[in-house]
């Protein structure tokens, strides 16, 4: 039965898709378009999650990234398991699906020739959800700026702590703010781009944090969920409640920058800092 | 691939932890959940009553309002005088619709920060009572910040130059418990819980259903002994075994035992190292791989 094995492996390798379906206004978008737009939707201008690479190429001077503690990873210290099986197997699976191995990117670079280090989320790793190994690259890159004394920008999109590390990872919030404390007393910029979703423990922490908050247009923003606030106090919230636009009329972004313009923003008040 | 951790243990945890290995635990995490929940279980008032002299309660947040669901002011212990700040649930119904059930909103977080920054400029030790389901998770505290004010809380304890001893008595509630809960010492009552997620609600993501509960609150390992082994916290101190409700008068004893010993072992540290300490005490924990 040689060929018929053989007649699926030939089926198997699959086109590229030559539409995108866009979440925010269900319109379809030709790929190249799609992407040539920075996954942003040409009609509607819902900014689409990007993947931590995508944004890196985006936002950083071509060859000018070094990635750095990327041999970090999640490990399963509590034996955590769930009815759908346990956290040791999905960390394999979110590996081997997102070709990464923490829900973190960090390393140093230059936007538009300023220095500085990083670190930028990917919501495809367990929901870029805040472990140990998040925690800990967070940390580290927040030690290599103050050790370099090179601003520090973080792209946060996540769900919030993650669950399977149970405490240990409530703890994260903590040692990633200790982080930010020392960069606060040294003077050296922290910056917080919020990204489509950005919830719970780590908007509780380094998230909110940033000498400027910058957010992307549209981005869920927010510590508790929607769903448990609209059962606390039993009625629907209104269509804009935890948006980026919401949060900057209450005061807790500077400003909503579109994906297109983020990398010259972000050079333009990078060059405002004048140590 | 080395398991990397962290934490340095106190030799006292040490001891502890050894004796502990030999005791079987019987009680399951959720017994201890319902324990720790126990509607006659001492609340801060209690502690108040009976740990420390000369309260003097402080109010309001400067900006918005005063949260009753936080509490603080000066406190007399021993002969040591502290900056006293945490949750206080209240006794009955009236009080805890009146407290919010200890569910701080941002202007509870707001008004323990400038406590503690209070207790900074008067040079005096801090003492945080962690005892909350959580953070409010309503409209209005969404609307002033909860989000911001945890965060700034959790970034600038980091820097607060006197010594800070948190100690969850009942529920340490995620966000809205390590909002007052960054010190230099973390301590624990047996039966009491800390954790990142409430049971039910990490039942009802991961088992899709909230009365999993009992599942998720062995799974989260958020008893007192759990978390003693993972290096979170310092030191435990252990109630009756039905539970700190059981006598007032001797947890109270205790408790207070145990604050005054981890006070005087705080006291003779420099601004410098004890702010080295604590970040070096953060920085240490959560258990990751490293190839």
């Amino acid at each position: 039965m040689s060929w018929y094995t053989k007649a699926i492996e030939e089926k198997k390798p699959q086109k590229k898709a030559l539409w995108i379906k866009c979440k925010g206004c269900g319109s379809h978008i030709w790929e190249s378009e799609w992407s040539d737009n920075m996954s942003v939707c040409p009609n509607c201008n819902y900014h689409c999650s990007m993947t931590a690479h995508q944004r890196i190429n985006l936002i950083f001077d071509k060859g000018s990234f070094r990635e750095l503690f990327d041999n970090i990873s999640p490990v399963d210290s509590l034996n955590f398991t769930d009815l759908k099986g346990s956290y040791k197997d999905k960390i394999e699976a979110n590996k081997k699906k997102s070709g990464i191995s923490e829900a973190v990117i960090t390393g140093h670079g230059k936007i538009k020739g300023f220095d500085l280090v990083t670190a930028i989320m990917d919501f495809r790793f367990l929901g870029g959800s805040l472990g140990s190994g998040t925690g800990e690259k967070i940390l580290q890159a927040a030690n290599f700026a103050y050790d370099y004394g090179l601003p520090y920008i973080v792209f946060s999109a996540s769900g919030g702590a993650r669950m399977q590390e149970g405490v240990l990872s409530l703890m994260q919030m903590a040692k990633t703010c200790a982080g930010v404390a020392r960069l606060n007393k040294k003077n050296i910029p922290f910056i917080s781009v919020l990204l489509n979703p950005t919830t719970g423990g780590v908007t509780a922490s380094y998230a909110m944090m940033g000498d400027l908050n910058i957010a992307e247009p549209g981005a869920v923003i927010g510590f508790a969920g929607r769903r448990v606030i609209e059962q606390t106090i039993g009625e629907k919230l209104p269509e804009d409640f935890q948006t980026a636009e919401y949060l900057l009329e209450h005061g807790f972004i500077d400003s909503i920058v579109q994906r297109k313009d983020m990398k010259d923003y972000l050079a333009n008040v990078l060059s405002y800092y004048n140590r | 691939m080395v398991v990397a951790t962290g934490v340095k243990v106190l030799d006292r945890a040490k001891k502890q932890r050894s004796s502990l290995n030999k005791k079987a635990r019987q009680v399951s995490a959720w017994d201890i959940v319902k324990i720790s929940r126990h509607p006659q279980r001492p609340i801060l008032q209690d502690y108040i009553q009976r740990v420390f002299t000369n309260f003097v309660e402080l109010h309001g947040d400067r900006a918005f309002g005063d949260d009753t669901a936080i509490i603080g002011g000066f406190a007399q212990i021993g002969n040591q005088k502290v900056m006293l700040i945490g949750h206080n649930k209240g006794k009955n119904t009236t009080e805890h619709i009146e407290r919010n059930f200890g569910m701080a909103k941002p202007e509870g977080y707001r008004k323990a920060l400038r406590l503690m920054k209070l207790a900074q400029r008067f040079n005096l030790p801090i003492i945080t009572i962690i005892d909350t389901p959580g953070a409010f998770p309503g409209l209005e505290a969404e609307e002033r910040g909860q989000a911001e004010s945890i965060a700034r809380n959790i970034t600038e304890m980091a820097n607060i130059e006197v010594p800070i001893i948190s100690m969850v008595i009942g529920e340490g509630g995620s966000g809205g418990a390590l909002g007052i809960g960054v010190g230099d010492r973390i301590l624990m009552l047996s039966n009491a819980i800390y954790s990142v997620i409430s049971p039910e609600g990490c039942a009802s993501i991961l088992w899709r259903d909230a009365k999993f509960a009992p599942d998720a609150a062995e799974a989260l390992k958020i008893t007192a002994h759990a978390l003693l082994k993972n290096d979170i916290i310092d030191e435990i101190i252990e109630e009756p075994a039905e539970g700190a409700h059981a006598d007032y008068e001797k947890i109270a004893a205790d408790v207070k035992r145990s604050l005054i010993r981890n006070l005087r072992s705080l006291s003779d540290i420099s601004v410098y190292e004890l702010l080295e300490q604590r970040f070096e005490k953060y920085a240490a924990m959560g258990k990751f791989a490293v190839d």
